[in-house]
């Protein structure tokens, strides 16, 4: 247990001590909200699609979360560049309560960024019909979060270093943020790009969100909560099996 | 009793053969010292030995256990200071030792007292609360230092501890050291480049170059084999006397043979 919480802790130390990383990945949900929010405001309710700025909001904290996830999992390269890895792989703890502790601190912090990210959106224009709702909202904030630290930590275990960075970026995390149905409705769309949607992760944890924030699932909540759950212990498990075999 | 025995210990990453089928033993409460080149293998053998690499061949029994299949017992042997750089850059000096007295389940009574004790023993004390960053080359080293000697393992290893310490802080360590191995039988392996330290603590040196050990005694019967009268006359015979660096060899050659020509040194 006070394994996984200093590992848990460290995280959010450094999270909260890289002010610069903070504001810095504002800046993008924040312009993305306000220029396609604004933006494609008018078409979308022309189309019968209501209020974009609603279905739109779930959407951006989801991409805010994947990317500090993935991000806060890929941080492993770095501890393994810097050499402070080695101090946790000799520690007399096992693996799994390593992992364990890592991902909950990478979690912990794309959560509170989707946080900010939400409050952020209610000066744009985002509005929430009651604040009961939060709590419900903060934990699929959080799953997703998980599961996205550890299918980062995952893939950080097989590479050396940053050199694979793009790749990850271009290849899995921004087709995973594109075709997830978090800029578009996913009703209606053509077969390839519906399959594609249906297997992507995300797309289940903006489904979650954006009902359970602005009130239309597509998959519906005990769906999306089912999978989300499975795929955390999935990614975790093998998250876990990769890291083991970390040699330094 | 050995607390580290290693038969046919093997290393190779690719083609290269790091480590070349070596064995040695290492007794309990024993100081001893691997002295070598540079790239000889002593920090690959150390990874072996620690489970941070898995051997490609031979076999190797710390207290006991087997690092490849009873790697968390193994860990919960040994304390270690790297050679490379291993902090935590952005938390403090005193962040840094709480991490690893928490991973090594140090008591917390025992641990604030350490923690107190090795800060002002490396002389940090005033930098407690400062972030790792901000510290020089030599004051990061001394914090690597005071970490690796919070819990106080069966075995300690020591890769280099002293690289880039003043004259004063290499001698407190080492007295600190020696002391602990006398107090609680505390077993240590260390690396060094500096011949007199090795001299002065070390109870039996093995010498490894090429990944091959090629001597393994006390200071005097190292000296008396090779017919010399200090240690680094000892080490440079029995290791020759070319710089290890692969670009350097021809243009040793080339000095080696002006040498022969003319007569000089
Ligand atoms: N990860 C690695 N990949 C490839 N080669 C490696 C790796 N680690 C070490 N080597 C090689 O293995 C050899 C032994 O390295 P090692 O670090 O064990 O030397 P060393 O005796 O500790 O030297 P030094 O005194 O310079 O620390 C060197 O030739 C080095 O280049
Ligand atoms: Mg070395």
């Amino acid at each position: 247990m006070s394994t996984i919480y200093i590992l848990w802790l460290r995280q959010i130390k450094r999270y909260l001590r890289s002010r610069a990383r903070i504001i810095g990945s504002l800046g993008q949900p924040i312009l993305f909200l306000i220029a396609l929010g604004f933006g494609f405001g008018p078409i979308f309710k022309q189309a019968g699609g209501g209020n974009y700025m609603q279905f739109l909001t779930p959407g951006i904290i989801g991409m805010s979360i994947l990317f500090t996830a993935i991000f806060s999992g890929i941080e492993l390269i770095w501890d393994r560049q810097f050499g402070f890895l080695k101090e946790t792989l000799v520690a007399p703890v096992s693996r799994t309560q390593i992992m364990i502790g890592r991902t909950l601190g990478g979690a912990t912090v794309a959560t509170l960024q989707g946080l900010i990210v939400l409050i952020l959106s209610l000066f744009i224009g985002f509005h929430l019909e009651h604040f009961g709702i939060l709590l419900l909202a903060i934990v699929i904030m959080f799953m997703i979060a998980l599961m996205f630290t550890a299918l980062g930590t995952a893939i950080a275990s097989l590479l050396e270093d940053m050199q694979g960075f793009q790749l990850i970026m271009n290849f899995l995390v921004m087709p995973l943020f594109l075709l997830s149905g978090s800029l578009f409705p996913l009703q209606g769309l053509p077969k390839a790009i519906n399959f594609v949607s249906k297997i992507d992760p995300l797309s289940y944890g903006i489904d979650a969100l954006r009902g359970i924030l602005a009130g239309n699932f597509h998959f519906g909540l005990g769906l999306d909560f089912l999978i989300l759950f499975l795929l955390i212990i999935f990614f975790i498990a093998i998250g876990t099996f990769l890291f083991r075999r970390i040699q330094v | 009793m050995s607390i580290i025995s290693v038969k046919n210990l093997t290393k190779k990453f690719k083609d290269f053969v790091a480590v070349k089928d070596i064995s040695f033993e290492v007794d309990q409460g024993e100081i001893f010292a691997f002295l070598g080149p540079n790239g000889a293998g002593k920090s690959t053998t150390i990874k072996m030995l620690t489970t941070l690499l898995h051997p490609d061949g031979g076999m190797i029994r710390l207290n006991n256990f087997d690092p490849v299949v009873q790697g968390d017992e193994v860990r919960r042997s040994f304390g270690i200071v790297f050679q490379d750089p291993s902090l935590d850059d952005e938390l403090t000096a005193e962040e840094n030792l709480e991490f690893h007295g928490v991973l090594y389940k140090v008591p917390s009574s025992i641990r604030e007292k350490r923690i107190g004790e090795l800060l002002k023993f490396v002389d940090l004390e005033d930098r407690r609360k400062s972030l790792v960053k901000t510290f020089s080359g030599g004051m990061k080293r001394r914090l690597e230092i005071a970490r690796g000697l919070l819990h106080h393992p069966k075995i300690l290893f020591l890769d280099e501890p002293t690289l880039g310490l003043d004259p004063q802080t290499r001698n407190h360590m080492w007295n600190y050291v020696v002391k602990l191995n006398k107090e609680e039988g505390m077993t240590i392996f260390f690396t060094t480049h500096y011949m007199e330290e090795a001299d002065k603590v070390a109870g039996r040196i093995a010498v490894i170059d090429h990944g091959k050990i090629i001597a393994v005694g006390t200071s005097n019967e190292l000296k008396s084999k090779t017919n010399t009268k200090t240690l680094e006359e000892a080490f440079l015979n029995l290791t020759g006397t070319t710089i290890r660096d692969e670009e350097a060899t021809s243009k040793d050659y080339l000095r080696m043979a002006r040498r022969m020509w003319t007569g000089r040194k």
